[in-house]
C-alpha cells in the first residue's frame, strides 16, 4: 500500500510527512515526528492522554487519522511553552503539585488550555466537566482543578483567590 | 529462650501450640531453631515469613537481636503494592 | 530506645523537610519531554506483538508459527518452547508471560513475534495457528472452591488446606486470639453478613512498555516502565538463564503503577525476541491487553460476624475471607486477613483466609494489597452495629481503638500508632457534624496498612562546586526524587535547589527492593540521610586536616564544618562548597553511600468521612464531600502526602462505585477498555479534603512512615456506609453500580 503525503502545520511550523492510510494522528506525532508528549493510554478516545488541538478544537489524536491532518493546524504539548517561558497552566501545575506520575499531564494541559481559550472564567464545575475526558489515576483531580482555577485567575489578571492556598505557598 | 507466637493455621506444624520456645539471640538463630524443632514449619519458612520483634516487622535481618523477653510473632511474608 | 528517639524526632525543627518545593521532574512532565516506557527508541528496532488466548481455559495442543515466520518483515517468533526450563521461583512468572501446557485465562500469551513494523507484526500474529483443546473454566471465587470445579493446576494445594475443597484452593491461613464464641455470647447484638467485591484494575494510564536489546555475547539492555528495575533484572535473568550482571535495566519515567508494575509481563518475551532477531525489540501493550492480561486485584467473598455490647464495646470479631487471585497462587488474602481487624483492640478475634486460583489473569499487588476488601466487610458490620444500637460510629471506633500496647488482631503488640488519633480528628472535623439533605448519607471507615522497607542503596556525591547528586534505585512514582533531595538537603544543611536526585540503572547501585509497600520515602529516605551523614563525616575530616586539628573536634552545623568548641581552635566555618572546592587537594572526591536492608517501617492508619447522595429512581450515587485523615508520620513534602491521600481515596471511590471486571459465561472479559471499565473522572468528584496527622515513626530518623497505600483501605467501606445510610438499605456487593443500588432500594421497599 502506498503512503500518503501530508502537509500540515504543527505548533506553528510547516510540516510534511508520509504516513500509512491507517496511521492515526497520534502514531504520526509519536512515531514519525518524534513528538512523544502526546501519550497513548487507551487508543479508543477514552483517556485523553493523547489530547491535541486541530484548528483550535480539542481532539483525541488516537481517534483521527494522520492523513486527516492535511491543511490543518495542530497544537501539541510541545508547543505550549514559549521557549523557556512556561504557559501559566504549566507553571501552576508544578506549583500546585498537580501531577504525580505525569503521564496524563500533557493531555490535561492541552485540554485545560483549550478550556481557558473557550471560557476564561470557568466555574469549578465547568472545569471538572471539560476535563472529564482526561483520566488521571494518581491525583484524584483535586490539585489539578486547583491549578487550572489558579491559572485561569492569573490569566485574567486576578490574584489567587484561594486563601488556604496562598498561605500554603508562602510557608 | 524466646517465646514465639505462631499464627492459627500454622499450629498444625507445632502440635497445636500457639506459642513455642526457641533458644535464639537473633533472627537467624530463631528461624534455624524453628526449622530444627518443628520440621513441619519448613514449607512455610521456605515460602517466606515476616517476624515481628517487639512490634517492628523484619523480613531479612539475620542478625537482628532478639532478647529473651522480646515479643516475637511469626507472620506470613508481607508484601505491598 | 524507641521513646527518647521519638521525642527527639518530634522536637526536631526542620528547615527543608515539611516545606513544599517544586519537583525536579516537573518541567519535563509539563512540557511533554519526560520519557515514559513507550517513548524509548533504538536504531533498527523492531515491533514486538503478543498472540493471546481467546479461551479462558484450554490445553495448547500445537502451535504452528511457520507461516508467520515466513512472512516478509518478520524477524523472530517466540513460543514457550524457546525458553529454558525455569528455576522454581520464577516458574509461574514465566508461565504467565508465555503459556506452557495450558492457556489459563482469556488473554494469556501463547506466542509473540518481532517484525519491521506494527502492521507486519499484526499480520504475522494472524498467521500463527494454535490448536486448542478447550477445557471447562471457572472465574468466580466461590464456585472455584467447590469440589468438582474445573481445576487449573493439579497438586498445588498446600498442607494448610483441609479436606472438602477443590484443588483450586491453594492455602488457608488463620489469625487471631481469644475465644470467638465466648465473646459473641457476651454481646448484646451480633451482626453477621456476607460481602462480595469485584476484581478491579490499578488503572495506571501508561500501558506496560519495554525496549529490549540482547547481543550474541549474552549482554543485554532493557528499558522499561516498572516499579522495580532490579526486580525486572533479576526475574528476567532467571527466566532467560542469564547472569544477572549481563543484564542492565534502566527504568523509564513510570506512568502510574499502584502495585501493578511490580512484576514482569512483556520484558522476558522482548528479550527473547531480541535475542532471536539480533535487533532491539520494542513492545507496548494496548489498553485491552493491559486489562485482559496484566495483574488486576483479587475478587473476594467475605463473611463477617461481630458482637457488640449496648455501650459499643466489640466483644468478638470473626471473618472468613476468600480471595481468588487469578490463574496462579498468591492472592493477598493473608494480608487481608491480618489487616481486617487491625484498627481495634479486641479480646476475641479470628480471621480465616483462603487463597484460590481461577481462570483470570494472575492478580498483581494493588495499593495495600488485600486490605481494602477486608476493611470493606468489617467496617460495614461495625457501622451497622453502631447504628442499630443508636451509637455514633466514631464513638464506637474510639471506644475500641487499638493504642500503644494493644495486642493487634494479627499478633504483634503495637508501638505508638495513630488509629485513635485519626478517629478523634474525624470526630472533631466540621465534616462530621455538617447537615445532610434528603437522600443523602454520611459514612465513615478506618483503614490500616503495614508499610515496609527492604533492600535499598543510595549514593550521594558532593560535586566540586558544592552541589550534590543523589543516585537511588527506586522509580519515582509520586514525587520521591523531590523527597530524597529534601532529606539530603535537610541533613547537609544546604538549599533544596542544590541537590538533584536521579534514578540510577541496575549497573550503578546494588540491589533495591521494588517501589512498593509504601517503602520509598521511609527506606530510601533513611538511606539518603545515612549517605548524607557519611559525606558529612568525610567533610568534617577534611576540614580537620585543613585546620590541623582532631577529626572529633569538628562538628557539622548549618551546612558547614565548625570547630566543636573554643578548645578545638579558632577557625571560621568551612561551608560544604568550600570543602568541596578543595576536595582534590584534601584526599579526592567526597561521597557518602548507604546500602541497607531497611527494616522497621511503621504501620499507619487512616479514617475517611464521605457524604453521598443516592438517586432513588436510578440508583446513581454522587459523592458530595470527602475528607481523609491519616497518620503520615513526618510528612516530608506535604503536597505529595496529600496527593497520595487524595489519589488513594479516589481509586477507592472507583472500586466502591463503578469499577469491576465482568466475565461472560464464556469466561472472557467483557469490558477490556476505559469506556466500560469506568474509572472516576473529574466531574464525578468533589475536592478531597485532607488532614495530615504526624505521629513520628520511631524507626526512621525523621519519623517518616509510608503513606501511599493506607489511603485506599477505608474508602470502599466509607462509601458503602454512606450509600447505605442514604439508600436506607445495607449494600454488601461492590461495585455499588446504579442497577445494584436501585435493586436494593426496590427490594427494601418490598
Amino acid at each position: 500500500m502506498s503512503q500518503i503525503h501530508v502537509t500540515t502545520k504543527i505548533n506553528g511550523d510547516e510540516t510534511e510527512f508520509l504516513c500509512e492510510p491507517e496511521d492515526t494522528l497520534l502514531d504520526v506525532l509519536r512515531d514519525r515526528l518524534g513528538l512523544t508528549g502526546a501519550k497513548e493510554g487507551c487508543g479508543t478516545g477514552d483517556c485523553g492522554a493523547c489530547s491535541v488541538t486541530v484548528d483550535d478544537r480539542l481532539v483525541c489524536s488516537c481517534l483521527m487519522l494522520g492523513a486527516e491532518a492535511e491543511g490543518r493546524e495542530i497544537a501539541t504539548i510541545e508547543g505550549m511553552a514559549d521557549g523557556e517561558v512556561l504557559h501559566p497552566l504549566q507553571r501552576k501545575f508544578i506549583e500546585h503539585a498537580a501531577l504525580q506520575c505525569g503521564i496524563c499531564t500533557p493531555g490535561i494541559l492541552v485540554a485545560a488550555k483549550s478550556l481557558l481559550e473557550n471560557n476564561p472564567d470557568p466555574s469549578e464545575e465547568e472545569a471538572r466537566y471539560w476535563l472529564a475526558g482526561n483520566l488521571c489515576r494518581c491525583t484524584g483531580y483535586d490539585k489539578i482543578i486547583r491549578a487550572v482555577m489558579d491559572a485561569a485567575a492569573e490569566m485574567r489578571g486576578e490574584i489567587a483567590n484561594d486563601p488556604d492556598d496562598s498561605l500554603r505557598r508562602a510557608s | 529462650m524466646v517465646e514465639v507466637a505462631i499464627w492459627g493455621s500454622l499450629r498444625v506444624a507445632t502440635e497445636g501450640r500457639a506459642t513455642v520456645e526457641i533458644e535464639a539471640g537473633n533472627l537467624r538463630e530463631l528461624l534455624d531453631g524453628l526449622a530444627e524443632a518443628y520440621p513441619d514449619l519448613r514449607p512455610q519458612l521456605r515460602r517466606g515469613v515476616t517476624v515481628a520483634i517487639d512490634g517492628r516487622n523484619f523480613n531479612d535481618h539475620w542478625f537482628e537481636p532478639i532478647r529473651p523477653d522480646s515479643e516475637v510473632v511469626l507472620l506470613p511474608r508481607i508484601v505491598g503494592g | 530506645m524507641a521513646l527518647d528517639k521519638q521525642a527527639e524526632t518530634a522536637k526536631r525543627q526542620f528547615k527543608v523537610v515539611g516545606t513544599r518545593p517544586n519537583r525536579p521532574d516537573g518541567i519535563d512532565k509539563v512540557t511533554g519531554r519526560a520519557r515514559f516506557g513507550a517513548d524509548a527508541v533504538a536504531p533498527g528496532m523492531l515491533t514486538g506483538r503478543v498472540l493471546r488466548s481467546p479461551h479462558a481455559h484450554a490445553r495448547i495442543v500445537k502451535i504452528d508459527a511457520s507461516r508467520a515466520a515466513a512472512l516478509s518483515g518478520v524477524k523472530a517468533v517466540v513460543t514457550r518452547a524457546d525458553f529454558p526450563e525455569p528455576p522454581a521461583h520464577v516458574a509461574d512468572v514465566l508461565d504467565n508471560c508465555m503459556a506452557g501446557a495450558k492457556a489459563l485465562y482469556d488473554g494469556h500469551a501463547v506466542a509473540a513475534v518481532a517484525a519491521v513494523s506494527p502492521a507486519v507484526a499484526r499480520r504475522a500474529l494472524k498467521l500463527i495457528e494454535v490448536e486448542y483443546e478447550v477445557l471447562a473454566h471457572v472465574t468466580d471465587v466461590d464456585e472455584a472452591m467447590q469440589p468438582g470445579a474445573p481445576v487449573l493446576h493439579e497438586g498445588r494445594t498446600d498442607e494448610t488446606v483441609p479436606e472438602g475443597f477443590s484443588g483450586n484452593v491453594i492455602s488457608r491461613c488463620e489469625f487471631g486470639h481469644g475465644d470467638i464464641e465466648a465473646g459473641l455470647a457476651k454481646a448484646d447484638r451480633v451482626v453477621e453478613r456476607s460481602f462480595r467485591t469485584a476484581a478491579t484494575h490499578q488503572g495506571y494510564i501508561e500501558p506496560h512498555a519495554c525496549l529490549a536489546q540482547m547481543g550474541p555475547d549474552g549482554q543485554a539492555d532493557l528499558w522499561c516502565c516498572t516499579q522495580g528495575h532490579y526486580m525486572v533484572r533479576n526475574t528476567c535473568a532467571a527466566i532467560l538463564g542469564m547472569e544477572v550482571g549481563q543484564l542492565r535495566v534502566t527504568a523509564s519515567e513510570i506512568g502510574g503503577g499502584f502495585g501493578g508494575k511490580t512484576t514482569v509481563f512483556l520484558e522476558p518475551v522482548a528479550l527473547m525476541l531480541s535475542k532471536k532477531a539480533g535487533r532491539p525489540v520494542k513492545m507496548v501493550m494496548s489498553r485491552e491487553e493491559v486489562l485482559r492480561a496484566s495483574g488486576p486485584t483479587a475478587s473476594t467473598s467475605i463473611d463477617v460476624r461481630i458482637g457488640m455490647t449496648k455501650d459499643g464495646r466489640i466483644t468478638a470479631g470473626d471473618a472468613v475471607l476468600r480471595y481468588q487471585g487469578g490463574a496462579y497462587p498468591g492472592s493477598p488474602v493473608g494480608m487481608g486477613s491480618m489487616s481486617a481487624f487491625a484498627p481495634y483492640d479486641l479480646e476475641n478475634v479470628r480471621t480465616v483466609g483462603f487463597d484460590v486460583v481461577s481462570n483470570r489473569p494472575k492478580q498483581a499487588a494493588y495499593r495495600a494489597p488485600g486490605a481494602p476488601m477486608a476493611a470493606f466487610a468489617v467496617e460495614s458490620v461495625i457501622d451497622e452495629l453502631a447504628k442499630s444500637l443508636g451509637l455514633d460510629p466514631l464513638d464506637v471506633r474510639i471506644r475500641n481503638a487499638a493504642v500503644e500496647g494493644t495486642k493487634s488482631s494479627y499478633g504483634p503488640t503495637y508501638p505508638a500508632i495513630g488509629a485513635k488519633a485519626t478517629f478523634e480528628a474525624a470526630k472533631a472535623h466540621p465534616h462530621w457534624s455538617a447537615p445532610l439533605g434528603e437522600n443523602q448519607g454520611r459514612g465513615v471507615a478506618c483503614g490500616f496498612w503495614f508499610n515496609f522497607g527492604g533492600d535499598t542503596c543510595v549514593t550521594l556525591n558532593v560535586n566540586l562546586d558544592g552541589t550534590v547528586s543523589v543516585s537511588e534505585g527506586n522509580p519515582d512514582i509520586g514525587g520521591s526524587r523531590a523527597s530524597m533531595s529534601m532529606m539530603a538537603a535537610e541533613e547537609l544543611g544546604i538549599p533544596y535547589e542544590q541537590v538533584r536526585t536521579i534514578i540510577a540503572d541496575t549497573g550503578s547501585l546494588g540491589q533495591n527492593e521494588v517501589t512498593d509497600g509504601s517503602r520509598v520515602t521511609f527506606a530510601v529516605g533513611l538511606a539518603t540521610i545515612e549517605a548524607a551523614r557519611q559525606a558529612i563525616r568525610v567533610m568534617c575530616a577534611r576540614a580537620a586536616k585543613i585546620w590541623g586539628i582532631d577529626e572529633d573536634a569538628v562538628v557539622w552545623e548549618d551546612g558547614a564544618a565548625k570547630p566543636a568548641g573554643p578548645n578545638a581552635g579558632q577557625f571560621p566555618p568551612m561551608s560544604l562548597a568550600e570543602i568541596a572546592a578543595v576536595a582534590s587537594n584534601t584526599g579526592g572526591p567526597i561521597a557518602g553511600h548507604c546500602e541497607v536492608n531497611a527494616e522497621g517501617a511503621g504501620v499507619s492508619f487512616a479514617t475517611h468521612i464521605v457524604d453521598t447522595e443516592v438517586d432513588p429512581e436510578t440508583g446513581a450515587v454522587k459523592i458530595l464531600r470527602y475528607t481523609v485523615i491519616q497518620d503520615a508520620g513526618k510528612a516530608v513534602h506535604p503536597d505529595y502526602v496529600e496527593g497520595q491521600f487524595q489519589g488513594g481515596a479516589v481509586q477507592g471511590i472507583g472500586w466502591a462505585l463503578n469499577e469491576e471486571y465482568i466475565y461472560g459465561e464464556d469466561g472472557r472479559l467483557q469490558n477490556p477498555g476505559f469506556l466500560d471499565y469506568r474509572v472516576p473522572v473529574a466531574s464525578d468528584l468533589p475536592m478531597i479534603d485532607t488532614v495530615i496527622l504526624e505521629i513520628p515513626n520511631p524507626g526512621h530518623p525523621y519519623g517518616v512512615r509510608g503513606v501511599g497505600e493506607t489511603s485506599i483501605v477505608p474508602p470502599l467501606a466509607a462509601v458503602a456506609n454512606a450509600v447505605s445510610a442514604a439508600a436506607g438499605v445495607r449494600l454488601t456487593d461492590l461495585p455499588m453500580s446504579p442497577p445494584k443500588v436501585q435493586a436494593a432500594i426496590q427490594a427494601a421497599r418490598g
